[in-house]
């Protein structure tokens, strides 16, 4: 296939992906918003996606509606939830021979909706409704591809992209909770702590599949384990990186074989995800394993590029 | 004035004999709603046509009329004879002032009209292009202005656009009124997409073994013909790819894929001449491929349409194609030129500029349906503006008299009105011969009075239906 072709679907994958993301993120920070001091959650958002600096160029200081504004609406941030349907959109309509209908039936139909919503649709009174729709819309994309692309490179390719942000998303959300300070009265493990642990469930959605899991009160190493080490968990580190490990081997078997470094490193990844233990990653420290992560996702996604889209 | 359905008072005519009673039938918000149902099936499909100069939404629709236009079987059978016989010889005509001239050398037409013309590229003297084919596919604009009176308003042999319009159109209508088509015994268009490949693939270069690559190169998602782009490459099968895409390696051409470089036997082009090479033509093109032209010459890779196909459809060399048809043929045109003054003919001039309030003025070089004058509708002002641009550059104009072109029954505000039409068959070109889908794409003016039926101006489209004879 085009290089090109696979670079397009590749991030059209990964927009969605990313659309998707940025609503759990807004849930999160907006059920645990009036738990803390001043506007704490949604700093914690704005570093969680990367928007913290951009957002202060514009705003002096921090809050609910404008980092709500910020990072669902703004067309000037490249990541907030239009902006990223935007750049699908338009990955999707330059390789439109690539997709199924279904699929560019899910992105262009979803785009147009999305065109009618005004600011009005981004204030903390109505986000919970458009959020809902983003989620729908991310489903919807999801299922379109799932049910309707032939199992070929160009699937894999899309697979690769939801993957790879994926996987950047988790490690971000889970980091989220390294940036929030809980208010000075109240220690680790008390009710806020213990609140905001629930909300980063509840951004991956995952209270449910927690209490699956560890039928057990919320505890953070728990948690950590769920995002990162469990490979029935479809958002954690390990399942993410099994999928990409995957979508790489069947792209190298219809290449006869061929692989370069973005192979070793989703192999070596994967490999340390599937053989680690929580305890090691808490004695590494949490937040700079996190880190780790999401620094080498960025140059996983560069080598797919370097090796198969130049 | 031709109505195409009631010429004279009364009963349509016989070919129109069904879309009456259809209309008769039909309750005009029956009508309403199916015309938005169709809008929005439209939108959904992204069919859109960028139209610049004007603001509003980049991405516009080209609005689409219910009621189709009906040829009846004779009718088409004589057009489509006209057409083969028109396309072979502006065929005969590139072959011939791209190689000796004889049609110059026997003073049939001027050289400098050739030579000169910036549509005529020097680089193509003495190419042999694969299968001996310059205009793969040709869009030739037909109007009508009575029953047996057909006009060849324009030819275009570069890159013509609109097919996918024709194709859409046609689906659209299937879903939309599914019984009344089912009953009406319209000729299928369905099997352009498969046409057209196998069109692009009889000119595959002697160089290619086995079964031939062919590309769609577009200038990119921008470009106002952006959806008919990929909606061809993806009908044929084949891939849609920009400039970036292709690499001239070693004197031939291959396209960038995940697996390293693929070769390319076939490029049907959706960009112009100019922006084809940088390296032979405009040097700040980015949309081209850099040695693509060498690639042709070595004869390891097809163009279509051919570079420099454009000198076949200028404006001024019409003049000329029922002398070519004569001169190459032995035959004579079976579909009429319309009368045309070359402001450039001193003679001719003065008629034009003593006449301008009943001609149409056209710049020669000009398409779109821009930098025309359309004398009955122009002011005074606007008259003498453009007899001074004649003036100024006399071969740049020619002049016609304003034709009653025919009208169809079209869904406007007010109801059911005649509306002016015009019609773009669409002829395939290969190594094997010349194939014609039955009808075209429709045009209509959609505004009261108007001639104007270009897309870029307002016009819409309609089906177009052939009948099964």
């Amino acid at each position: 296939m085009l290089s090109r072709a696979a670079d397009s679907l590749f991030w059209l994958a990964r927009y969605m992906e990313r659309m998707d993301n940025v609503a759990r993120l807004l849930e999160a920070a907006q059920s645990m918003a009036g738990m803390t001091e001043g506007a704490a959650e949604w700093s914690s958002a704005l570093v969680a996606s990367g928007a913290e600096e951009a957002y202060l160029e514009k705003h002096d200081e921090v809050t609910a509606e404008n980092a709500l504004l910020h990072l669902a609406f703004d067309p000037d941030n490249a990541s907030s939830i239009m902006s990223c349907l935007d750049r699908a959109r338009t990955n999707a309509r330059a390789m439109r021979t690539a997709l199924t209908s279904d699929m560019w039936d899910a992105v262009n139909g979803s785009w147009l909706e999305g065109r009618r919503l005004t600011a009005s649709a981004f204030t903390p009174e109505r986000i919970g409704e458009t959020i809902d729709w983003v989620k729908t819309v991310g489903t919807r994309f999801y299922g379109a591809y799932a049910g309707t692309m032939l199992r070929n490179e160009i699937y894999w390719f899309a697979r690769l992209g939801t993957f790879i942000e994926r996987a950047d998303n988790t490690a971000r959300i889970l980091d989220v909770k390294y940036h929030l300070l809980l208010p000075r009265d109240e220690g680790v493990g008390g009710a806020v702590d213990y609140y905001q642990w629930t909300s980063i469930l509840r951004a991956v959605s995952a209270v449910r599949a927690y209490q699956w899991v560890f039928r057990t009160e919320v505890k953070p190493w728990n948690i950590a384990d769920l995002l990162i080490l469990r490979p029935e968990m479809p958002r954690s580190l390990r399942a993410c990186y099994d999928e990409i490990d995957f979508a790489l081997a069947q792209i190298a078997y219809s290449h006869q074989g061929r692989r370069g470094e973005c192979h070793r490193l989703a192999g070596a990844r994967a490999a340390q995800l599937r053989f680690a233990r929580v305890e090691d990653v808490f004695s590494r420290g949490l937040h700079e394993y996190l880190t780790d992560v999401i620094d080498r996702t960025t140059q996983l996604g560069a080598e797919v590029s370097a090796f198969y889209m130049k | 004035m031709f109505d195409e359905m009631y010429a004279s008072e009364g009963a349509a005519r016989a070919p129109y004999a069904a879309i009456a009673r259809w209309l008769d039938a039909m309750a005009p918000e029956t009508l309403r709603a199916k015309k938005e149902e169709a809008e929005r099936l439209f939108r959904r499909i992204g069919i859109t046509f960028a139209v610049y100069t004007e603001g509003g939404d980049p991405e516009r629709l080209i609005p689409y009329d219910l009621v189709p236009r009906v040829l009846a079987a004779d009718e088409w059978r004589f057009i489509e004879r006209g057409l083969k016989q028109r396309v072979r010889a502006l065929q005969a005509f590139l072959a011939d002032v791209y190689s000796k001239r004889e049609i110059i050398a026997a003073g049939v037409v001027p050289e400098a009209l050739v030579m000169t013309n910036p549509a005529f590229e020097t680089v193509m003297q003495d190419l042999i292009v694969p299968g001996g084919v310059y205009t793969h596919i040709a869009g030739i604009d037909l109007v009508r202005t009575g029953p047996d009176d057909f006009y060849v308003l324009e030819d275009n042999c570069r890159t013509p656009s609109g097919v996918s319009y024709m194709l859409e159109n046609r689906a659209v209508m299937m879903r939309l009124f599914p019984e009344f088509f089912a009953r009406a015994g319209v000729e299928p268009i369905a099997r352009y997409p498969e046409m057209l490949l196998r069109t692009l693939q009889s000119v595959a270069p002697p160089t290619c073994n086995g079964e031939p690559t062919v590309v769609v190169l577009t200038p990119g998602q921008f470009n106002s013909a952006y959806y008919e782009h990929s909606f061809l490459a993806d009908e044929m099968g084949v891939e849609l790819v920009e400039g970036a895409d292709l690499v001239v390696d070693d004197g031939a051409v291959f396209k960038r894929t995940t697996q390293g470089l693929e070769r390319v036997d076939v490029i049907y082009r959706r960009i112009d001449d100019s922006f084809l090479d940088p390296k032979v033509f405009r040097e700040d093109s980015t949309l081209g491929v850099p040695g693509l032209m060498s690639a042709y010459r070595n004869g390891t890779v097809a163009i279509a349409n051919a570079v420099g196909a454009g000198i076949a459809d200028d404006k001024a060399v019409y003049v000329y194609v029922p002398e070519m048809i004569r001169f190459y043929l032995g035959e004579e045109a079976i579909l009429k030129n319309v009368p045309t003054w070359q402001c450039g003919k001193d003679d001719e001039r003065s008629y034009v500029l003593d006449h301008l309030a009943e001609l149409v003025v056209k710049e020669c070089r000009g398409s779109g349906g821009y930098g025309m004058l359309i004398g009955p509708q122009a002011t005074k002002a606007e008259r003498t503006a453009f007899a001074k641009k004649i003036r100024a550059d006399p071969d740049a104009y020619i002049a016609q008299p304003t034709l009653a072109l025919s009208t169809c029954p079209t869904f406007v505000e007010s109801g059911v009105a005649p509306r002016h039409v015009d019609l773009r068959p669409f002829v395939l070109c290969g190594a094997n011969g010349i194939e014609i889908v039955p009808g075209g794409l429709t045009r209509v003016a959609l505004r009261e009075g108007s001639l104007v039926v270009n897309s870029s101006q307002g016009g819409g489209t309609k089906d177009t239906w052939v009948l099964r004879g």
